[in-house]
């Protein structure tokens, strides 16, 4: 179990996270939703260990921890392949090619394993990207926005690899995004942030009932407009 | 950290434009150095244009000096390029086949002959020269200076021993050509013996005093004169140089310009590569991913810093061998060179860690590097004593603070015997690399923030 207890971060003056509570079980896809400086990203990385925290304590499970940034982190200049060997080396993997290999086959990018990267569409190097942070074999992947600039049919295909990782391998699945069809869609749970506050967390049919409550006008309209309107309703 | 060191030196791979350049400095700093060292000419190239006339000669008194060879002294001094006319020294200045030109007019020995007159005229040259180059025109004027002192010398040595050998007909005696006449001087020391034989037959009376008188006249003049004929040698070089060197033997002029050439080499390579491939892990996001465990940000640090000691050793070699084609290096020191270069390297790539992390970007970096390494370079240049107490003092920090300075002054005791020790210079460069390493480690910190 990921645990995070009132945690507080803050950029100067600026409450980035206030208070927040947070828990995710093992085989878990948690959705991380809210306005643009709702603090997702602040969130993910002080789960992945790259920020420190102002406040509050983070438990998390035996077992890496991965972390897909946003922006994908690799090397432009070198192959896919070349990638996947240096963070397999670096990651001490005992044989780094049969790892490399195995994430180019669990990408879909083995007949382009030579090509570097700069060439490659945004979409592919997201995977590669994600494919990097699965190498660690981590019981807790932390993917923040990890659709962003894809087209449907790559986002599709990714989405289908991560339920994959989180259905047959139980991996626990923590991903940040401003799409929220794409969160109601995949999120078996939903975190919803507004100004560095947990405003909501439960599955989404259990947000829509929120909204339903607490904004009774948008509770028949679709998912982004009802979540727009509890957004309003609580002040943000 | 080898797995790092692999990746950087594969995206270098990459990079066409960056490899070239890496290749391409050392090789063309190499042939310039090589061909500045090796086909400078030692005397500097001068129209000149003679208009005195072959038979002129300087006079002193009634008496023609012999010929001086005023054009021949000259063309043993600079290089010199014969003009026929004014337009012809004129053309030579300004297409820069001639770095000036010396006019020297038809009526220079009347002028000079008229200093022993009593309407004397100061005798002119006249130097044509191209001023569009301030440096250019500063070498010049030393040049022209040193060459009229030399001419003023020489002038001056003529008629100072012409006027010491009339000191010596009034003092001795002698003969002397007036007009084609010899002239028969009865000198004073032989009119004292006269007076003295003279006196001797004379009786006591008013007459011997008078001869007594002019016995005791022409003694005093003597001593006087005697006095006078070293003071008049001494006139034309009144003070002597006697050079004292405290410390040391500085190395050959050739020794130092390939310390400077490969010590900028290795300043710009080695700062360039270490800083951009730092901020090159920013750009490409990828430093947080590897700060998450992989490697820790000093490890990091440290294998920049030896991707550019590795790089600039290899580069450095290369311009050095470049310049073995054009001036023979002491290649039993090969060991203290590498010495030199990867102590230089480590402080300079320490140096390039800072400015890298605290830039964090490639191209504010590459702009910082340059910006940082130029000027300190010249100035390391700048020799102590050449500029104003003030000046020289905030110089020697500034320089004291940036590892160029004393990476050259290892990199000079490294290729030559008679330059400066290597200890003093290497514990400077050790000082620094630990100083600009923990502030690089520092400027990591906040390397991951945006």
């Amino acid at each position: 179990m990921l645990e995070a207890r009132e945690l507080v971060k803050r950029f100067g003056e600026r409450e980035a996270l206030r208070g927040v509570d947070f828990e995710a079980a093992a085989g878990e896809l948690v959705a991380v939703i809210g306005p643009n400086g709702a603090g997702k990203t602040t969130l993910l990385s002080i789960l992945a260990g790259i920020s420190a925290v102002d406040g509050g304590e983070v438990h998390v499970p035996e077992g890496e921890v991965g972390w897909v940034p946003q922006q994908a982190a690799l090397y432009r200049r070198l192959t896919v392949e070349e990638n996947l060997l240096l963070f397999a080396r670096l990651e001490r993997h005992p044989d780094p090619h049969a790892s490399a290999a195995e994430m180019l086959e669990l990408t879909g990018l083995a007949d382009r394993r030579e090509e570097i990267v700069a060439r490659l569409s945004g979409g592919n190097q997201q995977r590669i990207n994600i494919a990097i942070g699965l190498l660690a074999r981590p019981s807790v992947l932390l993917l923040d926005e990890p659709s962003v600039g894809l087209d449907p049919r790559q986002r599709a295909r990714l989405w289908e690899f991560v339920s994959g990782l989180v259905s047959e391998a139980g991996t626990t699945v923590i991903f940040s995004t401003h799409d929220i069809q794409e969160a109601e869609r995949y999120g078996g749970r939903l975190l919803v942030l507004a100004d560095g506050e947990a405003l909501f967390d439960g599955s989404p049919d259990e947000l829509r009932e929120a909204v339903r409550r607490e904004a009774r006008e948008a509770a028949d309209q679709d998912f982004e407009t009802a979540f727009v309107a509890f957004l309003h309703h609580r002040g943000h | 950290m080898r797995w790092l060191l692999l990746k950087d030196l594969q995206i270098l791979r990459r990079s066409p434009l960056q490899s070239t350049l890496l290749v391409a400095w050392p090789v063309s700093i190499a042939i310039l150095v090589g061909l500045a060292i090796s086909g400078t000419p030692d005397k500097p190239r001068v129209a000149l244009l003679n208009e005195v006339p072959g038979d002129a000669r300087v006079t002193v008194g009634t008496r023609q000096l012999p010929r001086i060879g005023v054009e021949e002294r000259i063309c043993a001094r600079v290089e010199c390029l014969l003009v026929e006319s004014r337009g012809e020294a004129d053309e030579a200045v300004r297409s820069g086949d001639a770095l000036a030109a010396l006019v020297l007019p038809a009526d220079l020995v009347d002028r000079i002959n008229s200093l022993s007159t009593p309407s004397p005229t100061t005798p002119q040259v006249e130097v044509i020269v191209n001023e569009e180059d301030p440096v250019r025109a500063r070498l010049v004027n030393d040049r022209i200076d040193a060459l009229l002192a030399q001419a003023n010398l020489v002038i001056g040595r003529r008629i100072a021993s012409e006027g010491g050998r009339f000191l010596g007909l009034v003092l001795d005696g002698g003969e002397i050509e007036v007009l084609g006449q010899t002239v028969e001087i009865l000198g004073l020391r032989r009119a004292a013996r006269i007076l003295e034989r003279v006196r001797s037959r004379l009786p006591a009376g008013e007459l011997r005093d008078s001869v007594d008188t002019g016995i005791r006249f022409t003694k005093l003049a003597r001593d006087n004169l005697d006095t006078a004929v070293p003071l008049l040698r001494r006139l034309s070089q009144p003070i002597a140089v006697e050079k004292r060197v405290v410390e040391g033997a500085s190395p050959p002029l050739e020794s130092f310009a390939i310390a400077v050439a490969a010590t900028f080499t290795l300043a710009f390579v080695v700062v360039l590569l270490v800083a951009g491939s730092l901020a090159l892990e920013r750009e490409e996001n990828a430093f947080p991913r590897l700060t998450r465990g992989l490697v820790s940000p000093a490890g990091l640090l440290g294998e920049k810093v030896a991707l550019g000691a590795a790089v600039g050793l290899v580069v450095t070699l290369l311009m050095l061998a470049g310049l073995a084609f054009f001036v023979p290096l002491h290649w039993s020191r090969f060991g203290l060179w590498l010495v030199a270069i990867l102590a230089g390297a480590g402080a300079l790539g320490a140096a390039g860690a800072a400015l890298g992390a605290a830039a964090r970007e490639v191209r504010a970096v590459s702009l910082l590097a340059f910006m940082v390494t130029l000027p300190v370079a010249l100035l390391s240049l700048v020799p102590s004593g050449a500029v104003g107490v003030a000046a020289d003092d905030a110089i020697g920090v500034v320089t004291a603070l940036f590892p160029f300075k004393p990476a050259l002054r290892a990199m000079t005791g490294a290729l030559d015997p008679a330059g400066p020790g290597l200890g003093p210079a290497l514990l400077h460069l050790a000082a620094l690399a630990g100083a600009y390493g923990l502030l690089a480690r520092v400027a990591l910190r906040r390397f991951g923030s945006v």
